[in-house]
């Protein structure tokens, strides 16, 4: 990438950022609800219209839509992002606590993901249309179809209930509590993927280097594992930084099932609690953390693969 | 008629799954029928019962039939679904033929806030919109329908480009017909095949979304039996009555598979390399699960 690309994505991304903040506090805007009696609500208290009146005035609720949003955009720009109604502490504060957790949770699952989903893919490749194969798809197609939060329970009730194995409720973020959350997670992740590669590895198979390997008398290990797969991946390095993305955005119903404290096991709670600022740190925060990810990755997809840089 | 048996006996994969889902969309249709008991009716002595005889899934927290919770639960979300998918069919294809067709400043707006969109993990802004507009099956569907338009509208504007510069759309315009008429003489006429196709194809993945979306309490409400809803019911009471959890859990995914199987092999009659093709490129294929993996 030029550093004028760069430059320019960059651009792009703080445009959108713009356009998804005014969605975010347009919609908190318009929706049905008090946020004053919502925040009351959150602590337990009913107040007074009186209090209520006040405390709208001084958190400024009663002036016009622009000067509100102009308010949150200003307060936006010098990192304040509000004060969590249901938590009582900033959202930012917040935000950055949660982050660790999800963070770890994508890592383990991605990893798990291309253990399992690499070596099947090429299996299944190069084993076009045998028995191998033909199970390989099958545990794909299932891993597509199946409701992750239906796994996740199904995991807890086997492992966690009758085996006793792990906990059943992942309150810490250790390598037991992480597991199965990680595994729910990663198998429809690879059930996706391993389709890809085996996809992938089937095109690159019928290329003229293949050919050509193989006549200079390369072993087929070599070829498929040294010649193959280095470009049969490459196109997969971009689903995986959106993957990588969403992931840390969107694991909200797995991190339900098992109650782990991650970001999107907080925006549920967050949504359910009518706590406006924190939704929108929420989604604000989710949205530059995938669109960063994405630059590096396809920076990271240039320099990978030569042949795509912009002249 | 003729016609129609040589199409099923050379396409046999394609049939068989045609037929599965029609029988889960009669399922749907003659759930009363099918339902050995009144799906809303909580006979408190008969609380947690495991499957047996009578109560063939067991029973609920409420003492409900579960069976009949089940089999009712295929017409809210098949419902739920076909309504998902129409929708998203329509505003999709409808802003990608604008953009297409009138390019200049509509196909920039149009294309700017669906790039805004798409840069942007979906169920994220489905929580957010499901969740500010407050839950309700309805929202469940707006919210989903706010976050996969975009992928209608790219493709629908892809197709209206690759057909508008063709000559005949020049005679068109050149003998004086006017732009509703090309539309939808035409440009409607080409594009919508392939729009169909996509979402008929989605339609599995629309169904695990709603679902999805109700189990974290976002979509349909108590009592409506909805699959999502009833595994988050059942959640607290995994210990003592599992099967609360097993068998709505079953019912999506067999559902699931079957619109997908279903998807898959229309998407292969129709242009047997497009889904591999697709797939090596991370391109129109990796755009259909695209939301699945956030699940």
């Amino acid at each position: 990438m030029t550093k004028k690309t760069i430059a320019s994505r960059i651009l792009q991304i703080i445009i959108v950022l713009f356009g998804i903040g005014f969605f975010t506090f347009g919609l908190t805007y318009l929706a049905p609800g008090d946020p004053v009696k919502a925040m009351y609500a959150a602590n337990g208290s009913i107040p007074s219209e009186e209090v209520v009146e006040a405390v709208r005035k001084k958190m400024g609720l009663n002036d016009p839509f622009p000067v509100q949003y102009f308010n949150w955009l200003f307060n936006c720009l010098h990192g304040d992002f509000g004060t969590s109604y249901s938590l009582n502490k900033p959202v930012v504060t917040v935000l950055l606590q949660r982050l660790w957790p999800t963070l770890k949770l994508t890592l383990f699952s991605l990893i798990l993901m291309l253990f399992v989903s690499v070596p099947f893919g090429v299996l299944s490749a190069v084993k076009h249309n045998k028995a191998a194969d033909y199970l390989i798809r099958l545990f794909s197609f299932v891993g597509i179809s199946v409701p992750s939060f239906w796994l996740g329970v199904m995991l807890i009730y086997i492992v966690a209930l009758k085996l006793k194995l792990l906990p059943v409720i992942s309150t810490g973020t250790g390598f037991k509590n992480v597991i199965l959350p990680a595994v729910t997670l990663a198998f429809p992740m690879a059930a996706k993927y391993t389709r890809q590669v085996r996809a992938a590895v089937l095109e690159e198979l019928h290329q003229d280097y293949v050919v050509g390997a193989r006549t200079r008398g390369l072993k087929e290990s070599t070829v498929i594992w040294w010649h193959v797969l280095p470009n049969a991946l490459l196109p997969l390095v971009t689903l995986f930084g959106l993957s990588f993305g969403s992931l840390l955005g969107g694991t909200a119903v797995v991190e339900v099932i098992f109650s782990y404290p991650g970001l999107g096991n907080l925006a549920v709670s967050a949504v359910t609690a009518r706590d406006y600022p924190l939704i929108q740190g929420y989604v604000l925060w989710v949205a530059l953390i995938y669109m960063v990810i994405n630059l590096f990755v396809d920076a990271a997809y240039e320099i990978l693969d030569p042949r795509t840089k912009v002249r | 008629m003729e016609k129609g048996f040589i199409f099923y006996k050379n396409h046999k994969q394609f049939t068989a799954f045609f037929i599965l889902a029609i029988v889960v969309i009669a399922a749907a249709v003659f759930a009363p029928l099918i339902a050995t008991h009144n799906p809303y009716e909580a006979v408190i002595t008969n609380v947690e019962q495991p499957p047996d005889g009578t109560h063939w899934f067991g029973t609920d927290k409420l003492g409900r039939d579960l069976f009949s919770r089940v089999i009712y639960g295929t017409r809210t979300s098949l419902a739920s679904a076909m309504l998902l998918v129409t929708i998203t069919l329509f505003v999709g294809s409808a802003l990608g033929i604008f953009a297409g067709y009138f390019g200049g400043i509509t196909d920039s707006v149009i294309m700017r806030i669906s790039d805004m969109m798409i840069s942007f993990p979906g169920l994220v802004l489905a929580i957010a919109v499901a969740g500010i507009l407050g839950p309700s099956l309805m929202n469940a569907v707006i919210a989903i329908v706010a976050v996969s338009w975009t992928k209608y509208a790219r493709l629908a504007r892809s197709l209206v480009l690759r057909i508008k510069n063709k000559d005949y759309i020049a005679a068109a315009v050149l003998t004086g017909s006017k732009t509703g008429y090309i539309l939808k003489k035409y440009i409607i006429k080409m594009t919508m095949p392939i729009m169909i196709v996509t979402a008929a194809s989605d339609i599995g993945t629309m169904i695990l979304e709603i679902a999805a979306l109700s189990f974290l309490g976002f979509g349909a409400q108590p009592p409506v039996p909805e699959w999502g809803m009833m595994l988050n019911e059942g959640r607290a009471y995994l210990q003592t009555a599992p099967w609360m959890m097993f068998f709505p859990g079953l019912a999506v995914f067999i559902v699931v598979a079957v619109f997908n199987l279903l998807g898959d092999s229309l998407r292969d009659i129709l242009d047997p390399g497009m889904l591999e093709k697709g797939a090596a490129a991370g391109g129109n294929y990796a755009g259909n699960t695209k939301y699945y993996d956030k699940l």
